[in-house]
């Protein structure tokens, strides 16, 4: 499915809608009944395992569930908690909006530039192409590895590159708490570019290349062009960038979990949602007042990002 | 999770929990007194009656003695048990039929091979199928209450202390007074008392425990003529000479998020004594108290003396370190510095109790953590999980871990203190010797109060240094959950 | 991304023609950033190849930074047997193949319901399947937990006896969760495939089911594999389902057994690395063989919609 496919499928939207009604008259009880369990079932899943659950944890987040013991209704008792008592809270709240801007305005920005410069057809992109995409098919949790091998204190290349191993000088990157999510924010971005990258170089291998060569026909530079041009024309797909870029870190999970629990300066709403849950506390209660604060952040993007792709639709 | 997770360590100690009880040792000196029950199986019954005559006599407490008292009482019945019904088994493996799930938390090499070892030894001597279930020891313990709730394996790795305590009373974990009648007679009271919960049952078979010390190397001690520090005062000086001579003094690590943990508790325990630990933990003094405060302020005192970059340091790399000798001592476990240590430098690693600070409380006082198994609340094969704890209770079982495992010491005590090596004598005459023994930070209050509270309260002091601060940080949180 | 031309106002376009010289600076200036940022890109992953290759005996005496005297294989052998690699690269296969297809067969028949027929809630029920897959995992985990305790299965489909802690579950959990984007992207698909054929179809008259299985599957083959190889990767990365739903350690699928090897190398890095890239070979034979596929997969969501 390459790009020049995706293309073509959008358009006949509006046929296929013509069409519609008057299929259904025509559908036996068979038919209807092959119909509903083919929706039936996947909509069933869907609300046994997702939907179900995420309600479920609103109603649990006012109560003091915890291991095997009985349930009590607390109220507000644990978003009281929270925000007033909890040390990890603000700093995971703070931990989330920082990696939501280090996305914002490095990673994908970065992905971006890539793809625009490759997408100029300069010579060995594709080999570029392959190396910014390389991250993108490993798993955070083998990244968060690999990096743990560059930054380890005494032995890491980094620390060594920079003559930083011995007692007293040597970087701890992801033990100092003021700059480890820094450091893992860099292994987030080595992969989050190159996801960027391919969602915008497809993006852009789909505008109109009469419109660019009229643009540049008529001297507008690349810059310029760029900016007045291309971008506009990718609004789709920016808004597909944006709430890749927002969900992507308020998701971020696996890294600072594989790096240390998620403690230390790594605190992050989806990293102390596992620890009150699983961990040794096993708070259901709490942990589920976490989630829902998680879900309320989340949903807004979601509805922004379903709007906007659903009106579309509608036309 | 401290110190758990690891593995290791001897046998023998005896605990006390944080009731105060007693300490008593089954040590070395019960160990002496009664030979050779481990040979388990060839052991004859009249050695369990001996050694439960023993214990009392090394230990000191008497209170702790009259706590179990009806515990020895009955002991010399139990033996004539014990020892009858081992005798009619091959090997003194109870049988067993059907398949028996063990989860553990034995996760690194040494110990894996150690605790697969005594799953075998039962395997063959009892018939049953046993599956060892082994998870990564950082990621079972932070996930023991899910697991446990989930669908646990028959019998399951844990420790003594609060935190065994806590799912007993939650009834996550099955009463196994059962094994005990038929194992009693190999432990003393001390263990005896630990291996209970709130309930009065027993819940926990002991295989082993080690003492929390400072570890060293004799050949960097000897090349630099080092003296054990007895002081405060001499622990800093020392620490100033091994400065000067270039080595990186203390091995630090909080990477993990128990380590410290470990320190705080023997800092607290050499200055506000054993009992304000107990109390503490339980929430009945304030973490704002002077007297907390005051040990974080002695903790200062030894950050120039740590290696820098604790928490991004796991304490396997940290036991590395003074294995490699490029830090002259460490605060740990003693077993799982053992562990961390090859074959060849083994016994060159020794150690000593962390040196008096309070005249008032000596060194009467240290963490020696017991780890063992519990039965889980409805096992699938009971008879096979029963059978598998009664032979785990006994000198012979815990010999055959600690062969592979030559770091920790047995809890039986009957078991044969001959063939420690010098390492494990020096632990269990420790344990045997020191008057209070607790469990550990993290075994000895609420495990939501531990992780992730004090893990994260104890990683900002190692970064910010600020004695007022994280008091206050667990005080705050400490009165919450606590409540609660 | 059909946005067509018309919408878009080229204005700027007075500017002087920049003159060749400046374009070939450009262009210079945009070979020494992408090299830079290549080997930037690559050099992690290159660190741990060069450390995985060395045998330990050489890094303890020379230090990780430091040219290698021997390279060796031996750090894979003993990383695959230490690590029992085989074993934990099966449950990753029992886990994620049926996973993909049950996700494929469940989000395309969703999607054909869904794209081909009118019902009154058809955009209520994509939405809700969208934005199911968007949340965050850890907003449903609680209750989640206690689903998959209640769940009671025989034991020859779950040796636990529940849906937690059995490779069933973690199979349910990633179809549940990965099926919201693929119904979404395939009834994207599926809205553009000409409904005359299927119009045609329904003159001979061919059943609905006849529709999807004879008629639509086959001409949305292109964006089923693109899907195929997507999730493919997707499950196979899966790293948080296992760690939440999974106690018994042999359980684990290759990808979160990574924190159990950590332990089993011990203190070993240069055994962690081959351990690490040992994991990735199956993502990375795809990068080589199927990127096209994935990389479709990925845009066919966003630039579709």
């Amino acid at each position: 499915m390459s790009s020049s496919t995706t293309t073509a499928t959008t358009r006949p939207t509006r046929n296929t809608r013509r069409a519609h009604g008057g299929k259904l008259r025509r559908l036996t009880r068979r038919d209807g009944l092959v119909l509903g369990l083919m929706l039936g079932v996947p909509l069933i899943v869907d609300l046994a395992f997702i939907w179900g659950p995420a309600i479920a944890s609103i109603f649990y987040s006012f109560t003091d569930a915890q291991g095997a013991r009985p349930v009590k209704w607390v109220g507000g008792k644990n978003y009281h908690f929270m925000a007033t008592v909890d040390y990890e809270f603000w700093p995971a709240i703070w931990h989330n909006v920082l990696w939501l801007l280090v996305f914002i305005v490095i990673a994908t920005p970065l992905g971006m530039l890539f793809a625009v410069l490759l997408d100029r057809g300069i010579k060995g992109s594709r080999v570029y192409q392959s190396m910014f995409f390389l991250p993108v098919m490993l798993s955070l949790a083998l990244i968060g590895i690999i990096w743990q091998l560059m930054y380890a204190p005494d032995n890491g290349l980094i620390n060594n590159l920079i003559g930083k191993t011995g007692q007293g000088n040597q970087i701890d990157w992801l033990g100092d708490p003021n700059i480890n999510l820094w450091a893992v924010l860099v292994e987030a971005t080595w992969r989050q570019a190159g996801y960027v990258m391919v969602l915008y170089l497809a993006g852009l291998k789909a505008v109109n290349p009469s419109l660019r060569e009229a643009a540049s026909l008529d001297g507008a530079n690349e810059w310029k062009m760029f900016w007045r041009v291309v971008f506009p024309t990718m609004r789709p797909i920016n808004i597909v960038i944006l709430v890749v870029t927002v969900i992507e870190s308020l998701r971020a999970f696996d890294l600072v979990y594989i790096t240390n629990g998620g403690t230390n300066g790594l605190e992050l709403l989806s990293a102390m949602i596992t620890q009150q849950i699983l961990g040794a506390g096993n708070k259901i209660g709490y942990g589920s007042a976490l989630g829902v604060v998680l879900l309320a952040i989340s949903i807004g993007p979601i509805i922004y990002f379903l709007t906007v792709q659903f009106r579309k639709e509608k036309q | 999770m401290n110190s758990k997770h690891n593995h290791p360590t001897d046998e023998h100690a005896p605990q006390l929990n944080r009731r105060s009880i007693l300490k008593g040792i089954a040590g070395v000196a019960a160990l002496a007194a009664l030979p050779a029950a481990l040979d388990a199986c060839s052991s004859s019954p009249a050695t369990g009656s001996t050694s439960s005559a023993s214990p009392s006599s090394s230990s000191s407490s008497s209170s702790s003695a009259s706590s179990s008292s009806s515990d020895s009482s009955a002991s010399s019945a139990e033996a004539t048990t014990a020892g009858s019904s081992a005798a009619g088994v091959a090997g003194g493996i109870p049988q067993a039929t059907g398949t028996l799930t063990i989860g553990s938390n034995y996760s690194d090499p040494g110990v894996k091979k150690a605790f697969g070892s005594v799953a075998d030894a039962f395997q063959s001597g009892s018939g049953a199928t046993v599956k060892v279930n082994t998870i990564d020891h950082n990621t079972f313990q932070n996930n023991i209450q899910t697991y446990l709730q989930g669908t646990p394996d028959d019998v399951f790795s844990w420790f003594a202390g609060y935190r065994m305590k806590f799912f007993a009373a939650q009834g996550l974990a099955s009463p196994i007074d059962d094994v005990w009648d038929k194992i009693g007679d190999n432990f003393s009271d001390a263990i005896k008392a630990a291996s209970k919960a709130e309930d009065g049952h027993f819940y926990f078979v002991p295989i082993y425990n080690y003492p929390w010390v400072m570890n060293y190397r004799k050949s960097v001690w000897d090349e630099h003529g080092y003296k054990v520090p007895d002081t405060w005062d001499e622990l800093m000086t020392l620490c100033e000479k091994m400065k000067s001579d270039g080595l990186v003094p203390i091995s630090w690590t909080d990477k993990d998020g128990w380590p410290a943990m470990g320190t705080f508790d023997i800092l607290n325990m050499r200055m506000n004594g054993y009992q304000f630990h107990v109390d503490l933990m339980a929430h009945k003094e304030s973490w704002t108290d002077p007297k907390v405060v005051a040990v974080f302020e002695q903790w200062t005192k030894l950050t120039p003396y740590y290696q820098t970059g604790a928490n991004g340091r796991t304490w396997e790399e940290a036991a590395q370190d003074l294995q490699n000798k490029k830090t002259g001592m460490m605060f740990i476990g003693a077993g799982q510095a053992g562990q961390q240590f090859s074959k060849e430098n083994l016994p060159d690693l020794n150690f000593f109790a962390f040196p008096e600070i309070n005249p008032d409380h000596g060194t009467d006082s240290m963490d020696a953590p017991i780890d063992g198994l519990m039965m889980s609340k409805s096992p699938k094969n009971k008879a096979a999980a029963t059978a598998f704890l009664e032979f785990l209770g006994t000198a012979k079982a815990e010999s055959i871990y600690l062969a592979s495992d030559p770091t920790d010491v047995g809890t039986a005590k009957n078991y044969d203190e001959s063939t420690y090596n010098a390492l494990q004598k020096a632990s269990a005459d420790l344990i045997a010797k020191t008057k209070n023994i607790a469990q550990f930070l993290d075994r000895d209050t609420r495990p939501d109060f531990a992780y992730p509270i004090v893990q994260n309260a104890l990683q900002s002091f190692i970064t910010n240094q600020d004695p007022k601060a994280v008091c206050q940080q667990l005080e705050t949180q400490a009165k919450s959950i606590f409540a609660s | 991304m059909t946005t067509s031309a018309s919408d878009t106002r080229p204005s700027a376009l007075r500017e002087a023609p920049p003159g060749p010289a400046r374009k070939k600076n450009r262009r210079t200036a945009s070979y020494i950033f992408l090299t830079i940022a290549a080997i930037f890109w690559i050099t992690p992953v290159a660190w741990t190849l060069y450390t995985s290759l060395r045998p330990v005996s050489d890094t303890d005496a020379h230090g990780y930074f430091s040219l290698a005297h021997t390279l060796t294989l031996e750090n894979y052998q003993n990383a695959w047997v230490q690590g029992d690699i085989i074993h934990y690269f099966l449950n990753s296969v029992y886990i994620t193949v049926p996973a993909v297809l049950v996700t494929l067969l469940l989000s395309s028949s969703a999607a054909f319901v869904l794209s081909r027929f009118s019902f009154k809630f058809n955009l209520t029920m994509l939405l809700l399947f969208t934005a199911g897959n968007l949340l965050p995992q850890q907003v449903f985990l609680a209750p989640l937990f206690k689903v998959y305790l209640w769940i009671t299965l025989p034991d020859w489909l779950s040796s636990s006896g529940h849906l937690y802690d059995s490779i069933l579950g973690l199979v349910v959990i990633n179809v549940s969760f990965q099926m919201g984007f693929a119904t979404f992207v395939l009834s994207n698909f599926m809205k553009a495939i000409p409904t005359e054929i299927t119009e045609a179809a329904l003159v001979d008259g061919a059943s609905a089911w006849t529709q999807y299985w004879k008629l639509t599957l086959p001409l949305a083959r292109p964006a089923l594999a693109a899907m195929g190889t997507l999730l493919t990767i997707w499950i196979y990365n899966d790293f948080f389902w296992a760690v939440a739903l999974i106690s018994t350690g042999s359980k684990y699928p290759i990808t979160t057994a990574i924190l159990n090897l950590k332990g089993t190398y011990a203190v070993n890095n240069n055994l962690l690395a081959a351990g690490a890239l040992i994991i990735a070979v199956p993502t990375l034979v795809v990068y080589a063989v199927l990127q096209k596929q994935f990389i479709s997969g990925l845009t066919l969501g966003s630039t579709k919609a």
